[in-house]
């Protein structure tokens, strides 16, 4: 009997997205039904979780089991899917917005938890389904948006490729959709890692953010040495741009969770409580 | 019996009800504490007797003062009467006003000092000793439970506790008369010891549940203690989140994962799970939320009980959101409830809110053992469909439940959201889809035969005292004296306080011609609650207070002797 194999096309669903023309995402949306299909894994046993933005509408836009939460809980539903089911292949999907300002307290304790998963963040720098609001990851000094204050917010950008290696991702990347073969390969290998997988993919916003187009001259495909020291991990990002792309860091922490095994029947509780 | 921290108070009070259970007899123990962390003053609450309790008493029979630090602040939760007796220290300076004034009389028993006497001997000891002899209460299964609990650790330690109980007893004779407990009944009985929040744990376990993830806060913090060890047991899991947001969201990814799964929270925890309750409702995916309410609002006071989380449960949803709110109304009933709400809200696919409460949550009772129900949470499974067919999460079904897959399973796969969709989990903005959904789902929950399990009716009447939560057992206690008096009451304890069941209350309702409801809020929501959702035969009287008095049998007592004239 020869294995059932899919292809790249047998995870996208036809849900029509409501990205706009030249939004990043559609190409992060290949990459990921790409890398699902070049690691053999099957829509039944894959799930994309998200919360809520323009990138989290991705669930429905897959052929696997898919849950669009709510805005900033994507890693918590993932987490619970995976450590309930560890036998699914779990990704949480989401952008800058979702991840790093309403959900940053999660992606900090998802890091620390070192769940089995791998989240994708489609950076943008923008609040791009409420209009152009700045973002954690937005420049101080932007202001481009009548959005935005005058003169920016004045607030230091989120770096999450720091977070996240402060905070103990096991496995620390930056993608970019203008190279959605790449950027395949990097979501594989991020599957691949044992624990939480943390993959940053700049995917912009042209609608808000028209100067992003860009970004195709200035961001540097595998332009990241990676390493499994944390430390020299962290003094590479010092002098990391935001524009450089590829794995940074492989840890070995073990996965969070242990392996469910019932040593009691249920009737056997009564026993502490029986006189 | 009270003291201020490391006096010993609920080591002392614990090893009483262990030996009251060993002895055959039925006790409620309600603690009572200050704010600290560690330490502070603490009162151990005991009623003991030798049919079931199910509520607190009006008076105390004995106040056992260890010390007077910090006791004043307990002095209204410690009613006394002109027939309680105080005891207390005579080194521990002077009594107090508020028990002056009780009329109780007072007695002095130099615990420090015959503590002194005995190697390694402590005040707690004597104090225990002294309260049993007082009451009549054998000394065998004392020294018994002393035993269990210290002869193998530290046999000086044992010896000492022996001594001082003997020494207590002795000094007993010195305090006058007093009340006796009587001989016990249930010895050969099959009883139970547990608290209503280790209960609320073991009934998500009876009802199916397998992942649990939760944030620690008081008064519910103890349901996480039970769950973080009895669930990996039978093969489940158990995650500290790292915030309630985490928690409710973390059990909705296991339940869509297949698996049952619960939190517990109190008040201001329920407050940040709400909008979680929401994707709950509109995806589908059921979740249980244990609220162990506390005095609120904001955070209130943490450690004492109130029942004010109600109008939250209920409609602290946005949108129009139909969802399961149940309570339970004893210490055994945690277990119950909580079982039938996991088996509901994976039957209905549907969040449901165990409303407990601190009175229930923290107390330790000796009960009946409570009765191994069959209620074991169990989904509608989903089939793949046809070759060609779109497979539809949400189909419109008559019912209103649609079949559910489990994510593994080929040929379902669908995408759970919050957006409003159609059949088959597309997001719409239609008209059309959004009120298909809205009708079917609330059709599952209105739809459904919750048997009768929705309320504890007790007895007959012209009188009906409708209640719920911890204040069942005062009720109880007050219709069965006014039983007594000659005047007839029905008890009508809500279990099921969402969805509404309108015609079931009616019919109990039926030649009742007068009702009272009792509470414990300050804004009466449950009568409120009552009279907006159902049609009422009679206006309601209403009998309440906010926390953290406990309503008493003898206020309720009293209302329906008046009400019976």
């Amino acid at each position: 009997m020869t294995a059932v194999t899919y292809s790249a096309k047998d995870f996208k669903s036809d849900v029509k997205p409501v990205w706009c023309p030249g939004c990043g995402d559609y190409a992060v949306l290949s990459s990921i039904t790409k890398a699902f299909a070049d690691l053999g894994l099957a829509p039944h046993q894959t799930s994309v979780v998200s919360g809520i933005g323009c990138s989290s509408r991705i669930p429905a836009y897959t052929n696997t089991y898919g849950f669009h939460s709510i805005h900033g809980r994507a890693l918590a539903v993932g987490q619970g899917l995976k450590l309930a089911r560890p036998d699914l292949t779990v990704l949480v999907a989401g952008g800058d917005g979702d991840g790093f300002s309403i959900g940053g307290n999660h992606f900090l304790h998802a890091c620390r938890r070192n769940v089995d998963l791998t989240y994708i963040v489609m950076d943008n720098r923008v609040y791009g389904m409420t209009k152009g609001q700045p973002s954690p990851t937005t420049e101080s000094d932007w202001d481009a948006s009548a959005m935005a204050p005058p003169g920016g917010t004045g607030m230091t950008p989120f770096h999450p490729l720091a977070i996240a290696l402060a905070a103990g991702a096991n496995f620390v990347a930056r993608g970019f959709s203008g190279d959605p073969n790449g950027t395949a390969a990097i979501i594989a290998e991020a599957i691949k890692h044992p624990g939480f997988s943390f993959v940053a993919i700049m995917s912009p916003c042209i609608t808000f953010r028209e100067e992003q187009r860009e970004w195709k001259d200035t961001m540097r495909k595998v332009a990241i040495d990676s390493t499994n020291d944390a430390a020299q991990a962290a003094r590479r990002l010092m002098t990391d741009d935001g524009y450089n792309c590829g794995v940074l860091y492989r840890g070995n922490r073990v996965s969070y969770g242990k392996e469910k095994i019932a040593t009691a029947q249920v009737a056997d509780l009564d026993a502490e409580f029986t006189l | 019996m009270c003291g201020s921290g490391g006096a010993g108070v609920m080591t002392a009070a614990n090893m009483f009800l262990d030996a009251a259970a060993e002895a055959g007899f039925y006790a409620l123990f309600g603690r009572s504490s200050g704010p600290q962390i560690r330490g502070g003053e603490a009162a151990a609450l005991v009623r003991l007797g030798v049919d079931p309790i199910t509520s607190v008493d009006d008076t105390f029979d004995i106040m056992l003062a260890i010390d007077w630090q910090g006791v004043q602040r307990f002095a209204a939760e410690l009613p006394l009467s002109k027939n309680s007796i105080v005891i207390c220290d005579p080194s521990a300076g002077e009594v107090p006003e508020a028990y002056v004034k009780s009329g109780a009389r007072i007695v002095h028993l130099p615990m420090k000092d015959l503590a002194k006497a005995i190697p390694g001997g402590r005040p707690n000891m004597i104090a225990l000793g002294a309260v049993a002899a007082l009451i009549g209460f054998p000394v065998a299964p004392l020294t018994e439970v002393l035993g269990k609990s210290l002869k193998k650790k530290r046999a000086d330690a044992f010896e000492a506790s022996v001594a001082g109980v003997k020494a207590g007893a002795e000094a007993a004779a010195t305090l006058g008369e007093c009340k006796k407990i009587g001989a016990p009944k249930a010895k050969d009985v099959k009883r139970w010891t547990i608290t209503g929040n280790y209960g609320t744990g073991l009934g998500a376990i009876r009802g199916g549940v397998r992942f649990c993830a939760a944030y620690p806060i008081t008064p519910a913090t103890e349901v996480l203690e039970y769950l973080s060890s009895a669930l990996p047991k039978v093969g489940g899991v158990f995650v500290q989140a790292e915030d309630e947001l985490a928690s409710v969201n973390m059990c909705i990814g296991a339940s869509y994962g297949g698996e049952a799964s619960i939190t517990s929270t109190a008040g201001p925890g329920l407050s940040l799970m709400i909008e979680g309750l929401g994707l709950s409702m509109a995806s589908e995916t059921p979740v249980v939320v244990v609220d162990v309410q506390r005095v609120g609002p904001s955070t209130g006071i943490a450690t004492k009980c109130e029942q004010s989380d109600l109008n939250i449960a209920v409609y602290g949803l946005h949108g129009d959101a139909p969802h399961l709110v149940v309570a339970p109304n004893s210490i055994s009933d945690c277990i119950f409830t909580t079982q039938w709400g996991v088996y509901l809200a994976e039957a209905l696919q549907s969040p449901c809110i165990v409303l407990s409460d601190q009175a229930l949550g923290q107390s330790r009772g000796i009960i009946d053992a409570p009765a191994d129900v069959a209620f074991v949470g169990k989904r509608l499974v989903a089939e793949a469909p046809a070759e060609g067919e779109v497979f539809k999460r949400y189909a419109n079904t008559a019912s209103g439940i649609s079949p559910m897959p489990v994510p593994g399973q080929p040929g379902c796969q669908y995408t759970a959201d919050g957006l409003e969709h159609t059949e088959t989990g597309t997001p719409t903005s239609q008209s059309s889809d959004h009120v298909m959904q809205l009708d079917k789902r609330q059709r599952k929950l209105t739809g459904h035969d919750y048997g009768n399990h929705w309320a504890t009716i007790e007895g007959e009447g012209d009188i009906a005292v409708i209640t719920w939560g911890s204040c069942t057992g005062a009720a109880r206690e007050a219709v069965d004296r006014a039983r007594a008096d000659g005047v007839n009451a029905k008890l009508i304890a809500l279990r099921l306080i969402y969805p509404t069941r309108p015609e079931h209350l009616g019919d109990a309702l039926k030649g009742v011609k007068k009702i009272l409801v009792v509470e414990q809020s300050h804004l009466g929501q449950f009568t409120r609650y009552l009279r907006g959702e159902y049609d009422l035969p009679v206006k309601p009287e209403q009998l309440s207070r906010p926390g953290p008095l406990p309503m008493r049998p003898g206020e309720i007592h009293a209302r329906l002797l008046k009400m019976g004239k």
